[in-house]
């Protein structure tokens, strides 16, 4: 029933789907957090910057981003990330979309764990003399942090599933050989069944295991 | 507007604001002049590529319409069916019986894990194989239950998040006048937990909009994104230009939604004096206060 | 107050959720073969100019649709009978399976894997994989010169994985969800062919807003036998359609059809194929 799997790659494919969602993971938690900083910063034009960014950026679905990350930034302004061959500028193209799309929730998932601080941090800090950075830095981020591993989980796994949407430039991942496959050997349903079942070893134990570190980091109050 | 989390600024902090802003007006002006320069140098800013959406009612008839209607249609369809759906099993998994709460779970857990696309492709073979649903309304119907599946546990994890985000006293106060669990739960503790669930259900609309476009993807469900191929098939492969005015109409889309919704929830919020879910002092004093999902706390 | 809105809301979810149910409850599966004023579903492509394309004015154009509109007229349906449908490639032979359209006439190559989920009648083009590129670009002399070029394609498409498999393993290859993508780059000199079937590209070449600025190279590098896609084992059916093909080429509005659809792109069509006549 599944001798149609022969001669494809799908461990490779699904590890590029982990490459994908891995390194966009940590550049959106790192432009993530630094876009929830500005929105809570003294400068109103950071704030201002961040706001737009978010809305704008939520608000398109993320193929359009893709496509131009690919036809606009490279094909038509010429930008390689530093890489040669097509193969690598377009996987560095998909993560650096993925990373404008996602940071865009993970701001906004750590500006409701910034909210969840109480007001009594941030006053004792400034009390002690800490500068915004420093009550950002030191005190607030810490713990918003550890009440957002959830929400993050949320949107980590949310990240893994839109990897998919990297095919849309020709990113060899999962579900760039689901095209192909289904293509060559007009089996749709069955190849479909056997990409979801990938998707869930990957997303499933994500979920479960950042649930249990949630439960163990949560600030009690 | 001033914030806990930093002192009023002084003189010399508005001064360096000032000096902080024209940098960065300055490098935003030079960013967008070096796109400008670069697309028209490859000629995507031609007017032959854009004329088509400027001086002829055609494409916006004929295809973005269209595409359009079907998005809102369908994401209209996905979410009324999603959101109670959503209540339920939300609720459910908060029962208190085992044999209610494990197969809610499971329910929920299972749909977030596999991605929109393939539930859409699934339902599509689902719906021909056993129902007699014409192949016209077909790939809409399969939209709609792929995103029913997905956003009804995405939902079911906010209005659990929600209802876990009261204060204990309403659940007990509740008990002391004689009201029964199902009564607390849809007298007391639904109706107060909406306020606090709005943002985030707000956020899932959009997400809802959006992923109709798989269904244009994969199925041939004529919506919004999926106009844009024989769109720029016609117009001589204007494909930044077709992107661009649909990226647009989500844009503008989306944001009615989400300022609809911010309206909404400031009157809701007006329109009771107080309720556990209201923010009890967050930190920040800009934008709508957001629920944090599944860590039991309202903001 | 609160419980008034509630209650609302949720008539108002049923109500919807009852109307969802409630239309579209008709049936048709891909129309009756009897014909004399019943309709007809026919699968096309919408986004391949030449084969199968959207018209601005809501209009069906292409060799494709000239060759369904042929068939459809000899099986005894009107033009105004006919539903067109478009179906993606990787949803071809499930619209033939379901029922959902009669035929299929969408750029379609007959293989072994699709000959074992439908049959097909015809072939009605032999087309082959070819490259369009730049119209002041020389350096394409021979298929061996790809493999140091950039191309594009459509990801997953069976012209990008010749590609990768045996064409020009070693190029690299672009690919995009769709042709106009490709097309965009190749404008722009990001990449240096757009490699297809050459049907296909010739579509795209004659259109009015790209006359003259690109041109197809002449590989003949694979044989791809379009063939109208029809349901397992409809012998009758399939006997009527290669009937009516044979008609179409002998009384020459295939040649016509060819003429109106590929003409302004120096494209040299091969001759009508014979019918059952599958070139490997």
């Amino acid at each position: 029933m599944f001798d149609f799997l022969e001669g494809y790659d799908l461990l490779g494919a699904f590890w590029v789907t982990v490459q994908l969602a891995v390194y966009s993971a940590l550049g959106s938690l790192i432009w993530g957090t630094l876009l929830a900083g500005m929105k809570v910063s003294p400068v109103p034009l950071m704030r201002g910057f961040a706001t737009a960014y978010v809305n704008v950026i939520r608000n398109i679905p993320l193929t359009v981003i893709i496509v131009f990350s690919s036809l606009g930034l490279f094909q038509t302004l010429n930008i390689q990330l530093g890489a040669s061959d097509f193969t690598d500028i377009n996987f560095r193209l998909a993560v650096l979309a993925l990373v404008v799309y996602t940071s865009a929730f993970v701001c906004e998932a750590l500006r409701s764990g910034i909210n969840t601080v109480p007001v009594g941090q941030a006053e004792a800090a400034r009390a002690l003399g800490l500068s915004f950075t420093q009550v950002l830095r030191l005190i607030i981020l810490p713990q918003a942090f550890r009440s957002v591993v959830n929400p993050l989980a949320n949107v980590l796994i949310a990240l893994t599933k839109n990897t998919t949407v990297a095919a849309a430039i020709g990113v060899a991942e999962a579900a760039y050989l689901m095209k192909g496959m289904i293509e060559k050997e007009a089996q749709l349903i069955l190849i479909s069944a056997v990409f979801a079942f990938g998707f869930i070893c990957l997303t499933l134990p994500t979920g479960l295991i950042l649930g249990w570190v949630s439960k163990k980091v949560a600030v009690k109050r | 507007m001033t914030s806990v989390l930093y002192d009023a600024q002084g003189p010399r902090a508005k001064q360096r604001n000032i000096v902080y802003t024209v940098l960065f007006l300055l490098v935003a002006a030079a960013v967008v002049w070096w796109v400008y320069d670069g697309l028209a140098a490859k000629h995507q800013l031609d007017w032959i590529k854009w004329k088509p959406f400027f001086t002829s009612s055609q494409p916006w008839q004929t295809y973005i319409w269209p595409g359009l209607q079907n998005t809102l249609k369908a994401a209209a369809f996905a979410l009324v069916i999603a959101l109670p759906l959503g209540a339920l099993f939300g609720i459910g998994r908060l029962s208190d019986h085992r044999w209610v709460r494990m197969p809610a779970g499971v329910v929920v857990e299972f749909f977030r894990a596999i991605p929109v696309l393939i539930l859409m492709i699934t339902a599509n073979a689902a719906y021909s194989e056993y129902t007699t649903i014409s192949s016209d309304s077909r790939p809409m119907y399969a939209v709609v239950t792929g995103l029913v599946l997905y956003n009804a546990s995405v939902l079911a994890e906010i209005v659990r998040a929600g209802i876990q985000s009261l204060p204990n006293g309403q659940t007990d106060a509740a008990k002391a006048i004689g009201m029964r669990k199902g009564q607390t739960m849809l007298y007391v503790l639904l109706p107060q937990s909406v306020t606090a669930m709005l943002p985030a259900i707000v956020s899932q609309i959009v997400v809802i909009v959006k992923d109709t476009a798989l269904g244009g993807a994969v199925l041939t469900f004529p919506e919004l994104l999926a106009s844009v191929r024989p769109m720029s098939a016609n117009y001589g492969a204007n494909t930044i230009a077709c992107f661009t005015i649909v990226a647009l109409i989500y844009i503008v889309v989306n944001f009615a939604l989400t300022s609809f919704a911010g309206w909404l929830e400031g009157r809701l919020r007006r329109g009771k004096k107080s309720t556990g879910a209201a923010p009890a002092g967050g930190l920040e004093t800009i934008g709508a206060p957001a629920l944090i999902i599944d860590d039991g706390r309202a903001v | 107050m609160q419980l008034r809105k509630v209650t609302a809301a949720s008539a108002a979810v049923l109500a919807l959720a009852l109307t969802a149910t409630a239309c579209g409850s008709s049936d048709d599966k891909g129309g009756d073969s009897a014909g004399g004023g019943k309709k007809i579903n026919i699968g096309i492509k919408i986004d391949q100019p030449g084969i199968g394309l959207k018209t601005p004015d809501g209009k069906y154009t292409g060799f494709d649709v000239d060759v369904a509109t042929y068939i459809a007229k000899e099986l005894g349906y009107d033009a105004k009978d006919i539903t067109f449908k478009e179906t993606k490639s990787a949803d071809r032979e499930t619209a033939i399976e379901r029922g959902d359209v009669k035929f299929i006439a969408a750029s379609y190559s007959i293989n072994d894997e699709r000959l074992q989920k439908v049959d097909f009648a015809g072939p009605y083009l032999l087309a082959h994989q070819d490259i369009l590129v730049r119209a002041d670009d020389d350096s394409f002399k021979s298929p061996a010169d790809l493999n140091s070029k950039k191309l594009c394609s459509v990801a997953g498409s069976t012209s990008a994985q010749n590609v990768h498999d045996k064409l020009a393993p070693k190029a690299q290859l672009q690919e995009y969800g769709g042709y106009s993508e490709c097309l965009t780059g190749l404008e722009s000199k990001a990449v240096d062919a757009l490699t297809t079937d050459d049907s296909i590209l010739a579509g795209f070449a004659s259109q009015k807003d790209f006359q003259g600025k690109f041109k197809l190279a002449g590989f003949q590098m694979s044989n791809e036998n379009y063939g109208i896609g029809l349901k397992k084992g409809d012998a009758d059916l399939k006997k009527k359609i290669n009937d009516a093909l044979t008609q179409m080429v002998s009384d020459g509005s295939w040649d016509k059809a060819v003429k109106a659809n590929f003409g302004p792109a120096n494209y040299k069509n091969e001759p009508a194929p014979k019918i059952g006549n599958i070139v490997k």
